[in-house]
């Protein structure tokens, strides 16, 4: 099967045999669960609730604050333990909301819902802000901003990130095999919002089980079709998948609204289906446990707030001490140092290697080969741009389009000279940014 | 609570990386050469199998004392010297004495390759470098050739001066010529290895040989006489040059476009060289000069970006 694709791009070792066929086992929590107040972008929740009082599950205890925001909500009941600075998964310390698990786990009631035919649009949008969804693909864009572009009637694609290029992780596939029915479901309730719009589930050719699951669920679905996309790491990146499926391409400075398109990645698309039919705000969400470190890697229904070590001991803990532990894929998880940290709406995996092989290399001198260049789904030249990162020459590097670089990690990858060229250019990006912000 | 006073490695993503390293790179070419060397020393006996000795000895221990002497970290282990050495050596006449080795060799490591920076800095070709400064040093020994314990004119000097020659001799290498020019036939099997695992881009030998190709048949006066083309094509060195020496990937663009252009240079040059030239070869010079010209191609071949209509 041959699909459809972008230039660049590389085929790592995939890793996502040790959990493909591990059924989603739901796993409860311990005694103590976190919630960060950020854990989306823009601006962090405020909190709704006061240390000693009681909550219920599906409770909200965070508002947000503005419209580039999200709410929050326990996924236990139990008390509020304290509202103070926590570790995060990147390591900072943020403001969250800590609970006591009563393990009772007593329901709130849930969001009022009507037919899904008797709502407006606004109606719709308002339900998926309540239920405080966002992007669960990893970057934890508030999706109810997502969905309200400036000009609805211009959407002309709705497409499903089904690709789920990242090496090693299951989440997406095991929901597609197990729950497609809620995926194709949340998929229409989104294209209720945008009547000129074709549904596209985009999914690798490395799951045909997948593909064959859901075009038989499409078959009556005239406005849904089934798109094959070539597996190759970083097919799932917004950019190159609304290249792939449509043709279109945008740049930094386009949203995907731009090109007509808005994309949502699997799991957030079964957030909508459950807050818009059931009334469920987001408080769950599917983790891949895995690595050759990890005992027993599994797929995991997890409450959000739940410990990472909660994850790993469930695992059956570490074969032998772990050389990395990783939030997420290899390719653009971040690398943990303390597993005492909890799982949000944006975490997809925990992934621990026995040997980190990256502290394994030295970087040596750029070759000219050439390869990142050929990776690069950018189309940049990334030893260039490491070059002019290192010597901080911020004019040339946006010259040369640094700022469109996606940190995918290809050229880090691909390096035969094992040069840090991903970190480089992140570093730069992040302080032209900053300087960017600075002058305004 | 993971324990704290365990060390753990943290780093920024990605936190894998593929199995090729530049000494696998390294390795890889010198294993697709062997099969020439090896024939190169079968041919013309053991001083050919000395000068390859010390070329690459030479070439190592420059940058080893280098690197001591200037207190830098050693990097030998990436065996980039080691494929120097064993280029310059396949450029040398089987007759070239083992100190001329050593001055070829310590040119192209350290005034050529080190002194510009080490690996990745040098803007010429290190080995074809170091026999330019051989041929300039020692010019009547450079290119004096024997063959059979006869000195003997190349296959490309004998029909330049209007001769014919076995194209089945020179294909499969029983002619006088350089340590490694001469077997055409293990040259393209080497070759044919490095296209398939990737490590060269084939656009360069391609771009190189067809624009010389049509270069020769245009300019040389013999037509598209097809065995004065193969003669042309299987001599002098072109093979080594295009295959080997070319496809550098320090002294060659870095995008694909501005490695078409490279072939191009290289092979106009060398068709400039041979045709209207003194001396009957010119794929060294071709290739040097075409080496200095490649910031330029690299330039006027910038790719666009994704999003800005270099997605296609």
């Amino acid at each position: 099967m041959s699909g459809l694709s972008f230039k660049g791009g590389i085929h790592t070792y995939e890793g996502k045999e040790l959990t493909k066929d591990k059924k989603i086992i739901d796993l409860l929590p311990s005694q103590e669960l976190v919630f960060p107040l950020s854990q989306h972008i823009g601006a962090p929740a405020t909190p709704i609730v006061s240390v000693g009082d009681r909550v219920l599950r599906g409770q909200k205890i965070a508002e947000a604050s503005g419209f580039v925001s999200a709410n929050i909500f326990s996924s236990v009941s139990g008390t509020v333990k304290a509202i103070e600075n926590r570790r995060n998964v990147q390591g900072n310390m943020t403001r969250s909301i800590v609970i006591e698990n009563d393990d009772t786990y007593e329901e709130a009631p849930p969001i009022p819902v009507r037919s899904i035919a008797e709502m407006t649009k606004e109606e719709v949008i308002a339900i998926i802000k309540e239920a405080g969804i966002v992007g669960m693909g990893g970057a934890g864009f508030p999706t109810h901003v997502k969905l309200s572009p400036k000009d609805p009637a211009k959407i002309h694609y709705v497409i499903a990130n089904c690709a789920e290029c990242e090496p090693y992780l299951t989440s997406d596939y095991r929901r597609m095999i197990e729950e497609p029915e809620k995926l194709v479901a949340g998929l229409k309730i989104i294209l209720c919002l945008f009547e000129h719009a074709k549904g596209i589930l985009a999914v690798e050719d490395n799951k045909p089980d997948c593909i064959r699951v859901l075009k038989d669920l499409c078959i009556n679905e005239p406005r849904i079709s089934v798109k094959v996309v070539k597996t190759k790491y970083p097919q799932g990146s917004e950019r190159q998948l609304i290249y792939a499926t449509t043709q279109h391409a945008i740049n930094s400075s386009m949203l995907p609204a731009d090109a007509g398109c808005i994309v949502n990645n699997v799991d957030t698309i079964v957030a909508v289906y459950h807050a818009v039919i059931e009334g469920r705000p987001l408080m769950e969400r599917i983790v891949t446990v895995t690595g050759d470190a990890i005992k027993y890697p599994q797929n995991y229904r997890v409450y959000t707030g739940t410990y990472y070590d909660d994850l790993i001991e469930a695992a059956g803990g570490f074969k032998a001490k772990p050389g990395k532990i990783i939030s997420g894929g290899p390719m653009m998880g971040f690398a943990l140092y303390d597993t005492h940290v909890p799982v949000t709406k944006s975490s997809s995996a925990v992934t621990a290697f026995l040997k980190d092989p990256v502290s394994d290399c030295t970087p040596g001198a750029c070759i000219n080969c050439g390869r990142c260049v050929d990776a690069c789904p950018s189309r940049l030249l990334p030893s260039r741009l490491a070059d002019i990162a290192e010597h901080y020459d911020e004019d040339k590097f946006v010259s040369l389009n640094g700022m469109e670089c996606v940190e995918c990690g290809c050229c880090s990858y691909i390096c035969p000279a094992k040069r840090h060229l991903t970190q480089e250019i992140k570093m730069m990006r992040q302080t032209v940014l900053a300087n960017r912000k600075k002058s305004k | 609570m993971a324990n704290m006073s365990e060390q753990i490695n943290v780093s920024a993503s990605p936190h894998v990386r593929s199995k090729m390293s530049t000494s696998r790179i390294m390795f890889c070419v010198i294993i697709s050469l062997l099969p020439a060397s090896v024939y190169g020393i079968y041919q013309f006996g053991f001083n050919a199998a000395l000068l390859i000795a010390t070329c690459v000895a030479a070439c190592v221990a420059t940058e080893f004392l280098y690197e001591l002497i200037i207190k830098k970290p050693k990097t030998i282990g990436d065996l980039s010297a080691v494929l120097t050495g064993l280029l310059l050596a396949l450029n040398l006449p089987p007759d070239a004495t083992w100190w001329m080795a050593i001055i070829g060799s310590v040119f192209a490591i350290l005034v050529v390759k080190m002194l510009f920076g080490g690996l990745g800095q040098n803007f010429m070709n290190p080995a074809l470098a170091g026999r330019c400064f051989l041929v300039i040093c020692f010019a009547a020994r450079m290119t004096s050739f024997s063959y059979d314990g006869v000195t003997s004119a190349t296959p490309l000097a004998i029909i330049r001066d209007g001769g014919s020659v076995n194209l089945m001799d020179m294909f499969m290498g029983k002619i006088p010529g350089t340590i490694g020019e001469v077997s055409t036939v293990l040259l393209l099997a080497g070759a044919i290895f490095l296209i398939v695992t990737g490590i060269i881009d084939f656009r360069i030998p391609c771009a190189y040989l067809v624009t010389f190709v049509l270069f020769i048949g245009v300019f040389a006066g013999h037509g598209w006489d097809l065995s004065y083309i193969a003669a042309q094509l299987c001599g002098g060195g072109l093979m080594l040059g295009a295959f080997f020496m070319a496809t550098d990937y320090v002294t060659s663009p870095i995008t694909k476009p501005g490695r078409l252009l490279f072939g191009i240079s290289c092979g106009l040059l060398t068709g400039l060289f041979r045709v209207f030239s003194s001396s009957a070869e010119g794929v060294s010079y071709a290739i040097i000069i075409s080496n200095l010209l490649v910031p330029l191609m690299e330039r006027i071949t910038m790719p666009k970006c994704f999003g800005k209509g270099g997605e296609i």
